[in-house]
Protein backbone atom coordinates (compact mmCIF):
# COMPACT_ATOMS: atom_id res chain seq x y z
CA UNK A 1 0.00 0.00 0.00
CA UNK A 2 1.39 3.24 -0.57
CA UNK A 3 2.66 5.00 2.87
CA UNK A 4 1.62 8.60 2.94
CA UNK A 5 4.16 9.56 5.10
CA UNK A 6 6.89 8.63 2.65
CA UNK A 7 8.00 10.58 -0.20
CA UNK A 8 7.92 8.71 -3.55
CA UNK A 9 11.47 9.33 -5.74
CA UNK A 10 11.01 6.62 -8.65
CA UNK A 11 7.71 5.29 -9.92
CA UNK A 12 7.42 2.15 -12.63
CA UNK A 13 5.88 2.37 -16.16
CA UNK A 14 5.61 6.17 -16.00
CA UNK A 15 5.25 8.74 -18.38
CA UNK A 16 5.74 12.01 -16.70
CA UNK A 17 7.60 13.87 -13.89
CA UNK A 18 8.03 11.91 -9.98
CA UNK A 19 6.48 14.47 -7.16
CA UNK A 20 9.71 13.46 -5.05
CA UNK A 21 12.34 13.06 -7.87
CA UNK A 22 15.19 15.30 -6.48
CA UNK A 23 14.31 14.67 -2.82
CA UNK A 24 17.64 14.34 -0.60
CA UNK A 25 16.93 15.57 2.50
CA UNK A 26 15.52 11.72 3.71
CA UNK A 27 17.94 9.51 5.05
CA UNK A 28 17.91 6.13 3.43
CA UNK A 29 17.39 3.35 5.60
CA UNK A 30 18.98 -0.06 5.71
CA UNK A 31 18.69 -3.89 7.49
CA UNK A 32 22.30 -5.02 8.13
CA UNK A 33 22.28 -9.00 8.43
CA UNK A 34 25.39 -10.06 10.34
CA UNK A 35 25.50 -13.48 9.43
CA UNK A 36 27.95 -14.76 11.38
CA UNK A 37 26.09 -14.53 14.21
CA UNK A 38 22.60 -15.66 12.77
CA UNK A 39 21.54 -18.85 14.32
CA UNK A 40 18.55 -20.17 12.13
CA UNK A 41 16.08 -19.57 14.38
CA UNK A 42 13.49 -18.47 11.58
CA UNK A 43 11.88 -16.60 14.57
CA UNK A 44 12.03 -13.48 11.23
CA UNK A 45 10.16 -15.73 9.10
CA UNK A 46 7.83 -16.21 11.90
CA UNK A 47 7.52 -12.20 12.84
CA UNK A 48 7.61 -11.51 8.85
CA UNK A 49 4.16 -13.49 8.32
CA UNK A 50 2.46 -12.76 11.77
CA UNK A 51 2.88 -8.68 11.51
CA UNK A 52 1.94 -8.92 7.39
CA UNK A 53 -0.96 -11.16 7.77
CA UNK A 54 -0.44 -14.59 6.19
CA UNK A 55 -0.65 -17.76 7.83
CA UNK A 56 2.27 -20.57 7.79
CA UNK A 57 1.53 -22.65 4.65
CA UNK A 58 3.18 -26.06 4.00
CA UNK A 59 7.06 -26.21 4.05
CA UNK A 60 9.08 -28.58 1.93
CA UNK A 61 11.61 -30.74 3.65
CA UNK A 62 14.56 -31.36 1.56
CA UNK A 63 17.52 -32.25 3.67
CA UNK A 64 18.30 -28.86 5.11
CA UNK A 65 16.55 -26.62 7.95
CA UNK A 66 15.36 -23.93 5.31
CA UNK A 67 11.55 -23.50 5.50
CA UNK A 68 11.10 -23.66 1.25
CA UNK A 69 13.76 -23.64 -1.32
CA UNK A 70 13.07 -19.78 -2.25
CA UNK A 71 10.55 -16.85 -1.18
CA UNK A 72 7.13 -17.09 -2.13
CA UNK A 73 4.35 -14.73 -2.57
CA UNK A 74 3.25 -15.27 1.02
CA UNK A 75 6.63 -15.83 2.30
CA UNK A 76 8.78 -12.90 2.05
CA UNK A 77 11.05 -13.62 4.51
CA UNK A 78 13.60 -17.43 4.48
CA UNK A 79 16.84 -17.87 6.11
CA UNK A 80 18.30 -20.07 3.29
CA UNK A 81 20.87 -23.02 5.11
CA UNK A 82 24.02 -24.39 3.45
CA UNK A 83 26.58 -26.89 4.79
CA UNK A 84 29.82 -25.05 3.02
CA UNK A 85 32.72 -27.20 2.84
CA UNK A 86 35.97 -25.71 3.99
CA UNK A 87 39.23 -25.82 2.08
CA UNK A 88 40.66 -27.58 5.17
CA UNK A 89 37.44 -29.56 4.22
CA UNK A 90 35.96 -28.46 7.49
CA UNK A 91 32.30 -27.67 7.41
CA UNK A 92 30.35 -24.50 7.98
CA UNK A 93 26.69 -23.99 8.30
CA UNK A 94 26.18 -20.93 6.53
CA UNK A 95 22.37 -19.10 7.21
CA UNK A 96 21.36 -16.25 5.22
CA UNK A 97 17.95 -14.01 5.81
CA UNK A 98 17.14 -13.88 2.46
CA UNK A 99 14.16 -10.99 1.27
CA UNK A 100 14.19 -8.18 -1.19
CA UNK A 101 17.25 -6.25 -0.80
CA UNK A 102 15.63 -2.81 -1.68
CA UNK A 103 18.58 -2.20 -4.55
CA UNK A 104 18.81 1.32 -5.16
CA UNK A 105 18.71 0.92 -8.62
CA UNK A 106 15.35 -1.33 -8.87
CA UNK A 107 15.80 -4.16 -11.78
CA UNK A 108 11.62 -4.93 -11.03
CA UNK A 109 11.02 -1.13 -11.39
CA UNK A 110 13.00 -0.52 -14.30
CA UNK A 111 10.93 -4.00 -15.63
CA UNK A 112 7.76 -2.55 -14.65
CA UNK A 113 5.45 -1.51 -17.81
CA UNK A 114 2.33 -0.95 -15.14
CA UNK A 115 2.26 2.93 -13.79
CA UNK A 116 2.80 3.23 -10.59
CA UNK A 117 2.67 -0.75 -9.86
CA UNK A 118 6.24 -0.29 -8.11
CA UNK A 119 7.46 2.81 -6.41
CA UNK A 120 10.69 4.16 -4.40
CA UNK A 121 10.03 5.76 -1.79
CA UNK A 122 12.69 8.85 -0.64
CA UNK A 123 14.09 6.63 1.96
CA UNK A 124 15.30 3.78 -0.42
CA UNK A 125 12.25 1.51 0.38
CA UNK A 126 11.68 -0.37 -2.86
CA UNK A 127 7.46 -1.33 -2.39
CA UNK A 128 4.86 -2.58 -4.76
CA UNK A 129 1.01 -1.16 -5.01
CA UNK A 130 -0.88 -4.13 -5.93
CA UNK A 131 -3.76 -1.94 -6.62
CA UNK A 132 -1.91 -0.90 -10.09
CA UNK A 133 0.30 -3.99 -10.05
CA UNK A 134 -1.50 -5.78 -13.96
CA UNK A 135 0.66 -9.11 -12.53
CA UNK A 136 2.85 -9.82 -16.00
CA UNK A 137 5.69 -10.76 -14.14
CA UNK A 138 8.15 -8.59 -15.70
CA UNK A 139 9.70 -7.74 -12.24
CA UNK A 140 10.58 -11.40 -12.10
CA UNK A 141 12.95 -11.03 -15.24
CA UNK A 142 14.34 -7.94 -13.50
CA UNK A 143 15.21 -8.88 -10.30
CA UNK A 144 19.05 -10.46 -10.13
CA UNK A 145 17.99 -11.85 -6.74
CA UNK A 146 14.87 -13.87 -8.29
CA UNK A 147 12.63 -11.76 -5.37
CA UNK A 148 9.02 -10.83 -6.76
CA UNK A 149 6.54 -13.54 -6.43
CA UNK A 150 3.64 -13.90 -8.60
CA UNK A 151 -0.25 -14.86 -6.16
CA UNK A 152 -1.51 -17.06 -9.36
CA UNK A 153 -5.11 -16.30 -7.43
CA UNK A 154 -5.13 -12.37 -7.14
CA UNK A 155 -3.32 -12.17 -10.15
CA UNK A 156 -0.60 -10.15 -8.32
CA UNK A 157 3.36 -10.08 -7.69
CA UNK A 158 4.60 -9.37 -3.73
CA UNK A 159 7.49 -9.40 -1.87
CA UNK A 160 9.02 -7.73 1.35
CA UNK A 161 8.00 -4.10 1.83
CA UNK A 162 10.74 -3.74 3.91
CA UNK A 163 8.28 -2.83 6.56
CA UNK A 164 7.26 0.22 4.89
CA UNK A 165 3.80 0.49 7.17
CA UNK A 166 5.84 0.21 10.27
CA UNK A 167 8.88 2.62 9.15
CA UNK A 168 6.81 5.45 7.87
CA UNK A 169 5.28 4.89 11.75
CA UNK A 170 8.86 5.61 13.22
CA UNK A 171 9.28 1.87 13.88
CA UNK A 172 11.78 -0.98 12.57
CA UNK A 173 10.64 -4.01 10.80
CA UNK A 174 8.97 -6.73 12.15
CA UNK A 175 12.08 -9.35 11.50
CA UNK A 176 14.54 -6.71 12.87
CA UNK A 177 12.18 -6.56 16.13
CA UNK A 178 11.63 -10.37 16.40
CA UNK A 179 15.87 -11.19 16.17
CA UNK A 180 16.85 -12.86 19.52
CA UNK A 181 21.13 -12.41 18.82
CA UNK A 182 20.72 -9.31 17.92
CA UNK A 183 22.09 -10.14 14.02
CA UNK A 184 19.87 -8.00 12.49
CA UNK A 185 19.97 -4.06 12.55
CA UNK A 186 18.39 -1.19 11.23
CA UNK A 187 18.99 2.47 10.51
CA UNK A 188 20.08 4.34 8.50
CA UNK A 189 22.31 3.73 5.80
CA UNK A 190 25.35 5.43 7.04
CA UNK A 191 25.11 3.88 10.12
CA UNK A 192 24.41 0.69 9.05
CA UNK A 193 27.82 0.94 7.08
CA UNK A 194 29.65 2.08 9.77
CA UNK A 195 28.36 -0.62 12.00
CA UNK A 196 29.04 -3.02 9.76
CA UNK A 197 32.55 -2.14 9.00
CA UNK A 198 33.30 -2.06 12.93
CA UNK A 199 31.99 -5.92 12.94
CA UNK A 200 34.02 -7.04 9.82
CA UNK A 201 36.92 -5.23 11.32
CA UNK A 202 36.46 -7.06 14.26
CA UNK A 203 36.24 -10.18 12.84
CA UNK A 204 39.46 -10.04 10.76
CA UNK A 205 41.65 -8.66 13.73
CA UNK A 206 40.02 -10.33 16.93
CA UNK A 207 38.59 -13.84 15.33
CA UNK A 208 41.59 -14.37 12.68
CA UNK A 209 38.80 -14.48 9.73
CA UNK A 210 40.68 -12.65 7.28
CA UNK A 211 37.88 -12.60 4.51
CA UNK A 212 35.26 -10.85 5.77
CA UNK A 213 33.63 -8.52 4.72
CA UNK A 214 30.83 -6.41 3.65
CA UNK A 215 27.97 -7.23 0.94
CA UNK A 216 26.90 -3.94 -0.67
CA UNK A 217 26.60 -4.67 -4.41
CA UNK A 218 27.56 -1.57 -6.73
CA UNK A 219 26.28 -3.00 -9.61
CA UNK A 220 22.40 -2.01 -8.28
CA UNK A 221 23.60 1.30 -6.73
CA UNK A 222 23.92 -0.58 -3.19
CA UNK A 223 21.46 -1.86 -1.41
CA UNK A 224 18.58 -1.55 1.57
CA UNK A 225 20.00 -4.75 2.82
CA UNK A 226 23.61 -5.43 3.44
CA UNK A 227 25.04 -8.09 5.22
CA UNK A 228 28.49 -9.16 6.86
CA UNK A 229 29.92 -12.70 5.65
CA UNK A 230 32.57 -14.81 6.84
CA UNK A 231 33.75 -14.80 3.25
CA UNK A 232 32.67 -11.80 0.85
CA UNK A 233 34.77 -13.70 -2.07
CA UNK A 234 32.00 -16.36 -2.06
CA UNK A 235 28.90 -14.55 -1.62
CA UNK A 236 26.90 -17.89 -3.90
CA UNK A 237 27.94 -20.30 -0.67
CA UNK A 238 24.95 -18.09 1.29
CA UNK A 239 21.93 -19.93 -0.55
CA UNK A 240 23.18 -18.12 -4.01
CA UNK A 241 23.90 -14.53 -3.65
CA UNK A 242 25.22 -13.43 -6.57
CA UNK A 243 28.77 -11.99 -6.63
CA UNK A 244 28.59 -8.71 -8.61
CA UNK A 245 24.36 -8.45 -9.30
CA UNK A 246 23.54 -6.06 -12.09
CA UNK A 247 20.07 -5.49 -14.07
CA UNK A 248 19.83 -8.30 -16.51
CA UNK A 249 21.77 -6.41 -19.97
CA UNK A 250 18.69 -7.76 -21.70
CA UNK A 251 15.97 -5.59 -18.88
CA UNK A 252 18.66 -2.39 -19.83
CA UNK A 253 18.50 -2.72 -23.41
CA UNK A 254 14.59 -3.58 -23.84
CA UNK A 255 13.78 -0.60 -21.47
CA UNK A 256 16.29 1.49 -22.91
CA UNK A 257 17.46 1.61 -26.75
CA UNK A 258 15.31 -1.23 -27.43
CA UNK A 259 12.30 1.39 -27.17
CA UNK A 260 14.02 4.15 -29.28
CA UNK A 261 14.50 1.28 -32.16
CA UNK A 262 11.22 -0.21 -31.71
CA UNK A 263 9.34 3.12 -31.52
CA UNK A 264 11.40 4.96 -34.17
CA UNK A 265 10.46 1.82 -36.69
CA UNK A 266 7.15 1.76 -36.20
CA UNK A 267 7.07 5.47 -36.52
CA UNK A 268 8.56 5.86 -39.47
CA UNK A 269 6.46 2.16 -41.05
CA UNK A 270 3.27 4.60 -40.60
CA UNK A 271 5.03 7.44 -42.21
CA UNK A 272 6.57 5.56 -44.84
CA UNK A 273 3.11 3.95 -46.60
CA UNK A 274 1.53 7.42 -45.68
CA UNK A 275 3.87 8.99 -48.12
CA UNK A 276 3.51 5.83 -50.75
CA UNK A 277 0.13 6.87 -51.08
CA UNK A 278 0.50 10.60 -51.11
CA UNK A 279 3.08 9.90 -53.84
CA UNK A 280 1.55 6.87 -56.16
CA UNK A 281 -1.81 6.77 -54.60
CA UNK A 282 -4.05 3.48 -54.79
CA UNK A 283 -4.04 0.50 -57.65
CA UNK A 284 -7.03 1.03 -59.87
CA UNK A 285 -8.31 -1.59 -62.11
CA UNK A 286 -8.85 0.25 -65.50
CA UNK A 287 -10.29 -2.58 -66.70
CA UNK A 288 -11.31 -3.81 -70.65
CA UNK A 289 -9.96 -0.39 -71.70
CA UNK A 290 -6.44 -1.18 -70.42
CA UNK A 291 -6.96 -4.90 -72.18
CA UNK A 292 -8.39 -3.10 -75.19
CA UNK A 293 -11.07 -5.44 -75.05
CA UNK A 294 -14.58 -4.85 -74.96
CA UNK A 295 -16.50 -6.15 -72.32
CA UNK A 296 -18.84 -9.04 -72.62
CA UNK A 297 -21.19 -8.76 -69.57
CA UNK A 298 -23.27 -6.29 -68.89
CA UNK A 299 -22.64 -5.91 -65.12
CA UNK A 300 -21.38 -2.70 -63.43
CA UNK A 301 -18.28 -2.72 -61.74
CA UNK A 302 -16.66 -0.10 -60.40
CA UNK A 303 -13.70 0.99 -61.59
CA UNK A 304 -11.63 -0.11 -58.55
CA UNK A 305 -12.48 -3.53 -58.91
CA UNK A 306 -15.15 -3.52 -56.00
CA UNK A 307 -18.53 -4.27 -55.65
CA UNK A 308 -20.72 -1.40 -56.59
CA UNK B 1 -31.79 -23.46 -42.19
CA UNK B 2 -29.82 -26.08 -42.81
CA UNK B 3 -26.49 -26.27 -42.01
CA UNK B 4 -25.46 -26.93 -45.65
CA UNK B 5 -27.04 -23.21 -46.07
CA UNK B 6 -25.74 -21.26 -43.25
CA UNK B 7 -22.00 -22.78 -44.67
CA UNK B 8 -21.81 -22.87 -48.38
CA UNK B 9 -19.86 -25.17 -50.23
CA UNK B 10 -17.89 -22.44 -51.79
CA UNK B 11 -14.89 -23.46 -54.02
CA UNK B 12 -11.64 -21.00 -54.57
CA UNK B 13 -12.00 -19.44 -58.04
CA UNK B 14 -16.07 -20.53 -59.02
CA UNK B 15 -17.62 -17.27 -61.03
CA UNK B 16 -20.67 -15.46 -60.41
CA UNK B 17 -21.28 -13.61 -63.37
CA UNK B 18 -18.04 -11.64 -63.89
CA UNK B 19 -17.14 -12.06 -60.17
CA UNK B 20 -15.42 -14.70 -59.17
CA UNK B 21 -14.61 -16.03 -55.54
CA UNK B 22 -11.19 -15.21 -54.13
CA UNK B 23 -11.66 -16.08 -50.43
CA UNK B 24 -14.08 -18.95 -49.36
CA UNK B 25 -16.15 -18.42 -46.23
CA UNK B 26 -14.10 -20.14 -44.63
CA UNK B 27 -11.08 -18.43 -45.86
CA UNK B 28 -12.51 -15.11 -44.66
CA UNK B 29 -13.71 -16.21 -41.10
CA UNK B 30 -10.72 -17.30 -40.27
CA UNK B 31 -8.69 -14.30 -42.04
CA UNK B 32 -10.25 -12.13 -39.48
CA UNK B 33 -10.29 -14.26 -36.00
CA UNK B 34 -6.40 -14.09 -36.82
CA UNK B 35 -6.79 -10.33 -37.95
CA UNK B 36 -8.67 -9.25 -34.52
CA UNK B 37 -6.85 -11.42 -32.44
CA UNK B 38 -3.81 -9.75 -33.90
CA UNK B 39 -4.97 -6.21 -33.11
CA UNK B 40 -5.84 -7.00 -29.32
CA UNK B 41 -2.82 -8.72 -28.69
CA UNK B 42 -1.03 -5.68 -30.58
CA UNK B 43 -2.99 -2.55 -28.50
CA UNK B 44 -2.28 -4.56 -25.48
CA UNK B 45 1.38 -5.69 -26.38
CA UNK B 46 2.26 -1.88 -27.14
CA UNK B 47 0.16 -0.63 -23.52
CA UNK B 48 2.99 -3.12 -22.07
CA UNK B 49 5.95 -2.13 -24.22
CA UNK B 50 5.71 1.85 -23.65
CA UNK B 51 4.63 3.75 -20.27
CA UNK B 52 3.83 6.32 -23.37
CA UNK B 53 1.32 3.75 -24.50
CA UNK B 54 0.10 2.22 -21.48
CA UNK B 55 -3.16 4.21 -21.81
CA UNK B 56 -3.95 2.01 -24.69
CA UNK B 57 -5.01 -0.82 -21.57
CA UNK B 58 -7.68 1.15 -20.43
CA UNK B 59 -9.36 0.91 -24.29
CA UNK B 60 -9.69 -2.86 -23.71
CA UNK B 61 -10.80 -2.70 -19.84
CA UNK B 62 -7.23 -1.82 -17.74
CA UNK B 63 -3.96 -3.14 -17.61
CA UNK B 64 -4.92 -6.67 -15.39
CA UNK B 65 -7.91 -6.83 -18.03
CA UNK B 66 -5.25 -6.59 -20.89
CA UNK B 67 -2.42 -8.99 -19.17
CA UNK B 68 -4.96 -11.96 -18.62
CA UNK B 69 -6.31 -11.89 -21.85
CA UNK B 70 -3.46 -11.17 -24.04
CA UNK B 71 -2.16 -14.35 -23.52
CA UNK B 72 -5.34 -16.08 -24.40
CA UNK B 73 -6.01 -14.39 -27.30
CA UNK B 74 -2.64 -14.93 -29.19
CA UNK B 75 -3.45 -18.83 -28.27
CA UNK B 76 -6.64 -18.09 -30.27
CA UNK B 77 -4.14 -16.48 -32.81
CA UNK B 78 -1.30 -19.00 -32.91
CA UNK B 79 -4.44 -21.27 -33.79
CA UNK B 80 -5.56 -19.28 -36.79
CA UNK B 81 -2.33 -18.99 -38.45
CA UNK B 82 -1.79 -22.17 -38.60
CA UNK B 83 -4.91 -23.20 -40.08
CA UNK B 84 -3.76 -20.67 -42.37
CA UNK B 85 -1.03 -22.77 -43.00
CA UNK B 86 -2.78 -25.78 -43.10
CA UNK B 87 -5.19 -24.37 -46.35
CA UNK B 88 -2.86 -21.72 -47.72
CA UNK B 89 0.67 -23.58 -47.74
CA UNK B 90 0.49 -24.70 -51.59
CA UNK B 91 -0.54 -21.14 -52.37
CA UNK B 92 1.97 -19.70 -50.24
CA UNK B 93 5.18 -21.97 -51.95
CA UNK B 94 7.34 -19.25 -53.41
CA UNK B 95 7.33 -20.47 -57.32
CA UNK B 96 9.52 -19.13 -60.33
CA UNK B 97 6.86 -16.66 -61.59
CA UNK B 98 7.04 -15.05 -57.75
CA UNK B 99 10.96 -14.88 -58.13
CA UNK B 100 10.42 -12.85 -61.92
CA UNK B 101 7.67 -10.74 -60.28
CA UNK B 102 10.28 -10.11 -57.10
CA UNK B 103 12.46 -8.29 -59.60
CA UNK B 104 9.50 -6.16 -61.24
CA UNK B 105 9.01 -5.08 -57.57
CA UNK B 106 9.58 -1.83 -57.77
CA UNK B 107 6.91 -1.51 -60.52
CA UNK B 108 4.72 -2.65 -58.80
CA UNK B 109 5.79 0.14 -56.24
CA UNK B 110 5.11 2.54 -58.30
CA UNK B 111 1.46 0.99 -59.41
CA UNK B 112 2.72 0.18 -62.88
CA UNK B 113 0.78 -3.10 -62.32
CA UNK B 114 0.10 -3.79 -66.39
CA UNK B 115 3.69 -4.43 -66.99
CA UNK B 116 4.50 -6.96 -64.00
CA UNK B 117 4.83 -10.49 -65.12
CA UNK B 118 1.81 -13.09 -64.63
CA UNK B 119 1.85 -14.52 -61.17
CA UNK B 120 -0.71 -17.13 -59.36
CA UNK B 121 -3.14 -16.85 -56.37
CA UNK B 122 -0.59 -14.93 -54.01
CA UNK B 123 1.83 -12.11 -54.86
CA UNK B 124 5.51 -12.30 -53.80
CA UNK B 125 5.02 -9.58 -50.88
CA UNK B 126 1.67 -11.28 -49.74
CA UNK B 127 3.56 -14.94 -49.56
CA UNK B 128 6.37 -13.02 -47.79
CA UNK B 129 3.73 -11.60 -45.27
CA UNK B 130 2.37 -14.81 -44.50
CA UNK B 131 5.72 -16.59 -44.12
CA UNK B 132 6.82 -13.26 -41.54
CA UNK B 133 3.72 -13.88 -40.17
CA UNK B 134 4.17 -18.10 -39.44
CA UNK B 135 7.56 -17.54 -38.20
CA UNK B 136 6.49 -14.58 -36.05
CA UNK B 137 3.88 -16.42 -34.79
CA UNK B 138 5.79 -19.52 -33.68
CA UNK B 139 8.37 -17.33 -32.43
CA UNK B 140 5.61 -15.17 -30.14
CA UNK B 141 4.02 -18.21 -28.96
CA UNK B 142 7.64 -19.87 -27.70
CA UNK B 143 8.63 -16.63 -26.23
CA UNK B 144 5.05 -16.08 -25.19
CA UNK B 145 5.07 -19.45 -22.79
CA UNK B 146 8.51 -18.05 -21.39
CA UNK B 147 6.53 -14.62 -20.12
CA UNK B 148 3.75 -16.09 -19.24
CA UNK B 149 4.85 -18.46 -16.84
CA UNK B 150 8.53 -17.11 -16.16
CA UNK B 151 8.42 -18.49 -12.43
CA UNK B 152 7.82 -21.88 -14.12
CA UNK B 153 11.78 -21.20 -15.37
CA UNK B 154 14.13 -22.24 -12.77
CA UNK B 155 16.01 -19.77 -11.62
CA UNK B 156 19.55 -21.21 -12.82
CA UNK B 157 18.07 -21.61 -16.00
CA UNK B 158 17.04 -17.74 -15.97
CA UNK B 159 18.59 -16.97 -19.37
CA UNK B 160 16.02 -18.29 -20.77
CA UNK B 161 13.99 -16.04 -18.99
CA UNK B 162 15.93 -13.57 -20.03
CA UNK B 163 15.71 -14.74 -24.01
CA UNK B 164 11.90 -14.89 -23.97
CA UNK B 165 11.54 -11.35 -23.37
CA UNK B 166 13.88 -10.49 -26.09
CA UNK B 167 12.65 -12.76 -28.33
CA UNK B 168 8.83 -11.11 -27.79
CA UNK B 169 10.00 -8.05 -28.13
CA UNK B 170 11.70 -8.68 -31.49
CA UNK B 171 9.33 -11.08 -33.33
CA UNK B 172 6.75 -8.51 -32.42
CA UNK B 173 7.98 -5.13 -33.82
CA UNK B 174 9.04 -7.80 -36.88
CA UNK B 175 5.50 -7.96 -37.30
CA UNK B 176 4.08 -4.92 -36.59
CA UNK B 177 6.34 -3.40 -39.44
CA UNK B 178 4.81 -6.51 -41.72
CA UNK B 179 1.44 -5.64 -39.99
CA UNK B 180 1.19 -1.39 -40.77
CA UNK B 181 2.27 -2.68 -44.62
CA UNK B 182 -0.67 -5.34 -44.96
CA UNK B 183 -3.34 -3.36 -43.79
CA UNK B 184 -1.95 -0.18 -45.84
CA UNK B 185 -2.02 -2.10 -49.35
CA UNK B 186 -5.43 -4.30 -48.12
CA UNK B 187 -7.53 -1.40 -47.38
CA UNK B 188 -5.96 1.98 -49.11
CA UNK B 189 -3.29 0.76 -51.86
CA UNK B 190 -4.83 -2.09 -53.36
CA UNK B 191 -8.63 -1.14 -54.20
CA UNK B 192 -10.52 -4.34 -54.58
CA UNK B 193 -8.42 -5.94 -52.19
CA UNK B 194 -11.02 -4.89 -48.62
CA UNK B 195 -14.05 -5.83 -50.08
CA UNK B 196 -12.39 -9.65 -51.21
CA UNK B 197 -11.71 -10.41 -48.15
CA UNK B 198 -14.67 -9.17 -46.47
CA UNK B 199 -16.98 -10.69 -49.41
CA UNK B 200 -15.27 -13.23 -51.28
CA UNK B 201 -15.40 -12.18 -54.60
CA UNK B 202 -13.30 -9.43 -56.99
CA UNK B 203 -13.92 -8.62 -60.38
CA UNK B 204 -12.35 -10.58 -63.72
CA UNK B 205 -10.91 -7.13 -64.14
CA UNK B 206 -8.91 -7.00 -60.95
CA UNK B 207 -8.30 -10.94 -60.78
CA UNK B 208 -6.45 -10.35 -64.18
CA UNK B 209 -4.57 -7.41 -63.67
CA UNK B 210 -2.92 -8.81 -60.28
CA UNK B 211 -3.07 -12.73 -60.33
CA UNK B 212 -3.18 -12.99 -64.39
CA UNK B 213 -2.08 -16.95 -63.83
CA UNK B 214 -4.81 -17.62 -61.51
CA UNK B 215 -7.14 -15.90 -63.41
CA UNK B 216 -6.17 -18.09 -66.48
CA UNK B 217 -6.21 -21.06 -64.50
CA UNK B 218 -10.18 -20.63 -62.72
CA UNK B 219 -11.79 -19.34 -65.78
CA UNK B 220 -9.68 -21.27 -68.29
CA UNK B 221 -9.57 -18.57 -70.55
CA UNK B 222 -6.29 -18.26 -72.31
CA UNK B 223 -4.14 -15.72 -72.58
CA UNK B 224 -4.52 -12.56 -75.18
CA UNK B 225 -1.44 -10.96 -77.14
Amino acid sequence: MTQAALQVVRISGHAGPVPGESVERAEQVCKLVDTTTCIGCKACEVACLEWNGYTFTETTFDNSYQTMPETAWNYWNLIKFNEHEREDGTLMLLMRKDQCMHCADPGCLAACPADSAIVQYANGIVDFQQEHCIGCGYCVSGCPFNIPKFNSQTKKMFKCTLCSDRVSEGLEPACIKSCPTGCLHFGTKDDMRELAEKRAHQLRENYGISTAGIYDPPGVGGTGVIYVLHDINNPEAYGGLPKDPQIPWVVKFWKGPAKWIGNLAMFFGVVGVTLHYLRFGPKQVHGPKLEGQVRSSGEKTDKNGGRS
Amino acid sequence: MSASRAIPNQRVGEQHGDRILRYTLAERVNHWIGGLTYVYCLITGLAFWSPYMFWLSDLVGGGSTARFWHPWLGLVFSVSVLWMFKIWRSDMAINSADLAWKKAMPRYIRNEDEDLPPIWRFNYGQKLFFWVMLWGMILLLLSGFGLWFVEGIPWSLRWLRYLSVAVHVAAALVTIGAFIIHVYMGTAMVRGGFTSIIRGEVSEDWARLHHRLWYEQVTGKTPRK
